[in-house]
């Protein structure tokens, strides 16, 4: 039995140790890298400061140092401490209890010294930290009464919120009813904490969540002028067909025997 | 220990000095944080005093500091960070590219005292170890950081870090961070000794590597040392102090010293104390004119 004990215990051994090690590594990684998914996993649901970069971006970019916080004039960024909502380190507002005042310079972008929040940003009004949802069913507005609280104390009033008068009966006031505009609404959150009723009936929801695509294949017919693809003129319809007779096949459907092909 | 025991108190208080210099800087860096975040202080009208934290910051609106390990996990997330941060990096790891990598780990760290309280109680308790582990296996943490850190597209370590939890936790608000810490200190306590700082730390194999270039370190004295080991019973990486490579070296030589000055302070013979080590170069001329002396000698 000789010939069948191993070539070289040392070599054996030194397998074995590899395979246990990267064994090791390999749980360790795989446990790690789904601890860093789980965390991340809420990063969606997060205002972030102006200019901030997109969601999978700013996860990458930011360094958690926290300097946007201690800038920012209102006093309303927070860092996400560990076992917290959303993801850890992070800044993040919450427009009801503190929104954003839009401040011209952007402390808070300057202070980022990773470039997470982006200095691109040159204008606050350009800043999209979210968009601001109406709930209908809750919304003073809605109901007939006149609030427009929202609409009121817009930085953007007449670009962000527009309100649109829907005429009622003599007896009633015509309805004030807002209108989100997400091409100039920044997400600052001002309408959300002005929102008078008990939970807020107007909020500032991450882009993603709220915003659909219409998609490439939709045509607006009616808005694509000087953009005809097809020339049609009412002199090129064909000529009316004459009924066709009772016992007789209908026009075209024995076109095959009819003997002018 | 008796030698020790024998030291008058006067000379016993001076043997703590590190100790003490060590906690303060430790504090004292934590409430430049918070005092800047909190009490608003200033440096000059408007400008923070030390804005961030340890991950990033700015002194007095003129000077970045970021943690290099950090900014290396970015870069290899797929973000280019900007100049400002780049150049922060580049000063902190000049920094301690000179005073010694592992300065960081026993001067600055938050997790520092954490760890030596679980230590400094571990020698009281009648607690041996659970298991061994080697203590190269920060470094495969280390490689594991950065890797994951490209995989996963976030700063791997910065995601989950006890240190991070802590001092951006003192800062900004701790959340169940704490959590963390009863964790590395009961490890440390009840399980393995050194465990965290010795064993596990990424950012302390970070700085181990780049303390290897580092000119302020331990130098021997082989002529006065009387092996009596009370360097090694106090180092919180003992291995570093490895009689053979200390007599052929003449200098504390391994990276993984956190300077933290227990051996030089404590050395009964004095024979540990801080000092310039020579560059290479220099060190290679001294040699070779020490080995020209002796050939002339013969």
């Amino acid at each position: 039995m000789a010939e069948h004990a191993p070539g070289n215990p040392q070599r054996r051994d030194f397998l074995t140790k590899l395979a246990q090690g990267a064994a090791f590594a390999g749980t360790g990684g795989l446990l790690w890298e789904y601890i860093l998914r789980n965390e991340a996993r809420a990063s969606p649901y997060a205002l972030r400061p102006p200019g901030a970069l997109a969601e999978a971006d700013f996860n990458a970019a930011c360094i958690k140092c926290g300097q946007c916080v201690n800038v920012c004039p209102p006093d309303i960024l927070k860092l996400q401490p560990a076992g917290g909502r959303l993801p850890i380190g992070m800044p993040f507002f919450e427009p009801r209890t503190g929104a954003c005042i839009m401040c011209p310079d952007i402390p808070c972008m300057k202070a980022c010294p990773t470039g997470a929040l982006s200095p691109a940003l040159k204008r606050i009004e350009d800043a999209r930290m979210g968009l601001a949802v109406i709930d209908m069913e809750n919304c003073l507005s809605y109901q007939g009464l006149r609030c427009e609280i929202c609409h009121r104390e817009c930085p953007l009033k007449g670009r962000a919120i527009t309100l649109e008068t829907h005429p009622r009966q003599t007896s009633k006031h015509a309805m004030f009813i807002p209108l989100v505009h997400s091409d100039a609404c920044t997400g600052c959150g001002i309408c959300e904490k002005a929102c008078p009723t008990e939970i807020a009936a107007i909020r500032i929801l991450p882009h993603p969540l709220v915003q659909g695509k219409i998609g490439e294949h939709y045509r607006y017919g009616w808005m694509d002028k000087g953009e005809i693809t097809q020339e049609f003129r009412p002199s090129d319809a064909p000529a009316p067909v004459a009924p066709a007779k009772p016992g007789e096949a209908a026009p075209g459907m024995d076109y095959l025997n009819a003997g002018d092909l | 220990m008796a030698k020790l025991r024998a030291r008058a108190l006067p000379a016993r208080l001076w043997s703590w000095r590190y100790l003490v210099l060590r906690r303060l800087i430790q504090f004292g860096v934590l409430l430049l944080f918070f005092g800047t975040a909190h009490w608003g202080w200033e440096a000059g009208k408007d400008v923070p005093l030390l804005n961030g934290n340890l991950s990033a910051s700015e002194f007095a609106g003129v000077l970045p500091m970021t943690d290099p390990f950090a900014a290396l996990q970015i870069f290899l997330a797929g973000h280019v960070l900007q100049t400002e941060s780049i150049l922060g990096a580049a000063i902190v790891l000049g920094f301690y590219a000179l005073v010694g990598g592992r300065v960081f780990c026993a001067w600055v760290c938050p997790v520092n005292p954490v760890t030596d309280l679980a230590g400094w109680l571990r020698q009281r308790l009648p607690v041996s170890a659970l298991f061994g582990l080697s203590r190269n296996t920060r470094y495969f943490v280390l490689a594991a950081a950065l890797i994951l850190s490209a995989v996963a597209s976030v700063a791997a370590f910065e995601w989950v870090s006890p240190i991070g939890m802590l001092q951006r936790g003192v800062v900004f608000g701790m959340g169940l961070g704490f959590l963390s810490l009863l964790a590395i200190f009961l490890f440390d306590l009840l399980i393995l000794k050194n465990g965290w700082c010795g064993h596990l730390c990424p950012l302390g194999a970070f700085w181990s590597l780049v303390g290897i270039v580092a000119p302020l370190r331990v130098r021997f004295d082989k002529a006065t040392c009387t092996h009596c080991g009370e360097c090694a019973r106090v180092c919180p990486e003992p291995q570093v102090l490895n009689l053979k490579k200390l007599e052929q070296t003449g200098w504390v030589a391994s990276g993984a010293c956190s300077n933290c000055g227990r051996c030089t302070a404590l050395c009964p013979e004095d024979s540990l104390n801080f000092a310039l080590r020579p560059p290479i170069r220099a060190r290679h001329a001294a040699t070779l004119a020490k080995a020209a002396v002796t050939d002339n000698r013969n």
